[in-house]
């Protein structure tokens, strides 16, 4: 038997939707182009946010941009997702939220009551989170080349002394902490999308996290990495923290919550809760010593209610793997795009 | 969804899992013939479960992975043509033809959306009555009343825009040929429950005498496919080679009538090329001369597009249950899920990409 296989196709001329799942090809882009184009160490260190030293100060910076559909679910909208995305990258980092910024790509004809319903629903998830919307832009695009409305933000915060974070700072032994069942904002955008009505309330966890964070870091300053797992879901942050700290992960499956409905909507759908995108929960890695005290940190914040230790740092370097709930062990792999429905 | 729980259970697939060590004498090779059950099996690591002497080999059960080449390529033809609003299962899109796939042609400008049913297609169509739409119609019996439905309403409605790109594969052929092969390995089968729920399991009786052999019907879930192994396992240390059924929740004996009247309907059976297998005789459907004018090929032209399928990767000898996907020495290193090779690499549900996604982190891997 000869093993000649036809060439793969490698040559990617053109932008795939794959590009922005936050997966395998997601990295490449950034590996490939943004990192070799724009080359200088903070961004580098390929953190949710750029950590720079000014003024004897550390600052906290990163971007987002927001192009959810449908712009309204349930749990949210596109305004409400714009604010907590930025706030939750700023506070990843460690970092208290100062000031956000705010730019809008209009499409023509987008009904102003809806342009309203979002700006009052940033105004409202700003003052919720404690930051200020200090500065902003407005585009216009021709009917056609939008899609309603774009949202960009980006932010600034304080990192306080002490507070180290990274996703390259994983060590083995280390615990692996999530604040709550996944799932749930993917699987509310996914099913409103395709019309499904399921029963049991299906509503996108949104919301900031700053002050999960400032519970944990008030607990100790012993934690070596956060990430807030969103598109690409809980599977996909944790392979780069285990790619970017050089480590292994091993998951216990049955730590990890997933509310009955999102788990009824990912069977329908035929996706899997570890790769759908949650916009209100956090990974954090902090040393085995640690774990209970920031474990019970978060529970007795109300956005970590559920809060549970769903792992280790350990294991074959660069994989994730997990243990299933019949004693059996699986790979959690990246995704290479989006996550695609099964046939059967 | 909470029904699906008790098929999940850990404390059952335990148990299931010793009474299969208990029974165990000799080493038979079991077959399990579609991709979720592959998935399943993958997912859950079934195989860590089994005792030493229980190998499990999977077969060609993926209808994605199994479309051929030519049919993809014509898909992409299809798909970039102006106008055209090409609607297709999601997993579908990845996979590539000789040059291109489904998400190169809409990032160049082609409309191509995903559906979870062809009646969305219909919908589709009857929205843009200007515009030609195009539904890509893959699957084995599963998928086949539900597509067969779509057209047989088309034609009612004389929706005149809405055609299908047929490449339908039945199951029974593909047994049959790996039964038939000298080199045969598989000792015995679990039958695909989906399919069966369709079409009944009276082939597979017919499958189960004419080769001595013992086949059951399974379910999905991984306690289902634990019970089928265990069923299968009885009957080949008893020395019995029947037909049972452990999907008996879903499945009966005949099936379902009024599925099979819409697919008798609208399809004929025909030969199809499988990839990464070949040509087998009567083992899959077209439409049929009624419905020529829902006929995407002939609609298109499309149907002088003839390409070589690629010369032999593993493929072939893997979803036949004659080599694991770890024995290709392309696997994992020249050929992985982004930039697969074969046939059972395209899919998830494929053998070897089940393997690379879920088991590659165990050398040896078996089953």
């Amino acid at each position: 038997m000869t093993f000649t296989c036809p060439a793969p196709i490698a040559a990617k001329d053109k932008v795939l939707l794959g590009h922005g799942s936050g997966g395998k090809l997601s990295a490449e882009l950034m590996r490939e182009l943004f990192l070799p184009a724009f080359a200088n160490p903070v961004l580098s260190r390929l953190e949710d946010q750029a950590v720079l030293e000014i003024g004897g100060g550390r600052l906290a910076f990163t971007t987002d941009s927001f192009v959810v559909k449908p712009l309204f679910f349930r749990g949210g909208d596109i305004g409400s997702l714009a604010v907590h995305g930025t706030v939750n990258d700023l506070a990843m980092g460690g970092a208290q939220p100062r000031a956000l910024s705010a730019a809008f790509i209009l499409e023509e004809g987008f009904p102003l009551a809806d342009l309203r319903r979002v700006v009052d629903s940033m105004a409202q998830a700003a003052k919720r989170a404690g930051v200020s919307i200090v500065t902003g832009d407005t585009k216009v695009v021709e009917r056609g080349s939008g899609d309603g409305v774009y949202i960009n933000t980006a932010g600034i915060g304080v990192v306080a002394d002490g507070v180290n974070l990274s996703a390259a700072h994983a060590r083995p032994g280390d615990a692996v902490i999530l604040s709550g069942a996944i799932g749930d904002h993917g699987a509310a955008i996914l099913t409103q999308r395709e019309g499904l009505e399921l029963e049991g309330a299906l509503e996108s966890d949104s919301a900031p996290l700053n002050g999960l964070v400032e519970a944990v870091l008030a607990a100790t300053r012993e934690v070596r990495a956060m990430r807030d797992p969103t598109r690409g879901g809980l599977a996909s942050a944790l392979n780069e923290i285990a790619a970017q700290s050089g480590v292994g992960i091993a998951l216990r499956e049955e730590a990890i919550a997933v509310h009955a409905p999102v788990r009824g909507a990912c069977e329908v759908l035929g996706l899997d809760p570890l790769y759908v995108a949650n916009e209100g929960k956090m990974i954090a890695i902090v040393p085995a010593e640690q774990a209970d005290l920031v474990v019970r940190a978060m529970r007795q914040h109300p956005l970590g209610a559920e809060a549970a230790q769903i792992g280790t740092v350990g294991g074959q370097a660069g994989l994730v793997t997990m243990r299933t709930a019949f004693g059996t062990t699986r790979i959690v792999d990246m995704l290479a795009g989006d996550q695609l429905p099964r046939i059967c | 969804m909470r029904y699906l729980d008790e098929y999940r259970d850990a404390g059952l697939a335990r148990a299931l899992a010793a009474r299969i060590r208990a029974r165990v004498t000799g080493s038979w090779t079991l077959m399990e013939i579609c991709g979720g059950q592959t998935h399943t099996i993958m997912r859950y690591g079934l195989p860590e479960l089994l005792p030493p002497g229980i190998e499990l080999v999977h077969g060609p059960g993926c209808p994605v992975c199994v479309t051929p080449l030519e049919t993809v390529d014509r898909a992409i033809e299809i798909a970039g043509r102006p106008g055209v609003i090409f609607v297709s299962y999601g997993d579908m899109l990845r996979v590539p033809g000789s040059h291109s796939d489904l998400f190169r042609v809409k990032a160049a400008g082609g409309d191509v959306r995903v559906a979870y049913s062809p009646m969305e297609a219909l919908k589709i169509a009857r929205q843009n009555p200007e515009r030609p739409v195009v539904f890509f119609g893959i699957g084995f019996e599963t998928t086949a009343p539900a597509n067969a439905m779509a057209v047989w309403q088309a034609k009612r409605e004389g929706l005149r825009n809405f055609s299908m790109l047929v490449s339908h594969v039945l199951v029974p052929p593909a047994i049959r040929l790996i039964l038939g092969s000298p080199s045969n390995r598989v000792q015995g089968f679990i039958a695909p429950g989906h399919v069966c729920s369709v079409m009944g399991y009276q082939e597979y009786e017919t499958l189960s005498r004419e080769f001595r052999l013992p086949i059951v019907v399974g379910g999905f879930e991984p306690v289902d496919l634990l019970e089928a192994i265990a069923m299968l396992v009885e009957q080949l240390e008893e020395g019995r080679a029947e037909l049972e059924n452990q999907y008996s929740r879903s499945v009966t004996r005949s099936g379902s009538e009024p599925a099979r009247r819409i697919m008798d309907e609208v399809f004929e059976v025909t030969s199809r090329q499988w990839r990464g297998i070949g040509p087998i005789a009567q083992s899959g459907y077209r439409l049929r001369e009624e419905y020529a004018a829902y006929d995407a090929e002939r609609i298109f032209g499309a149907g002088e597009i003839q390409v070589q399928e690629p010369a032999e990767c593993i493929a072939a000898l893997v979803m036949q249950g004659l080599k694991k996907p770890v024995d290709c020495p392309a696997f994992g290193t020249r050929c992985t899920p982004e930039a697969p090779m074969g046939a059972s690499m395209v899919s998830s549900e494929g053998a070897c990409a089940a393997y690379y996604s879920y088991r590659r982190h165990i050398p040896e891997a078996q089953g």
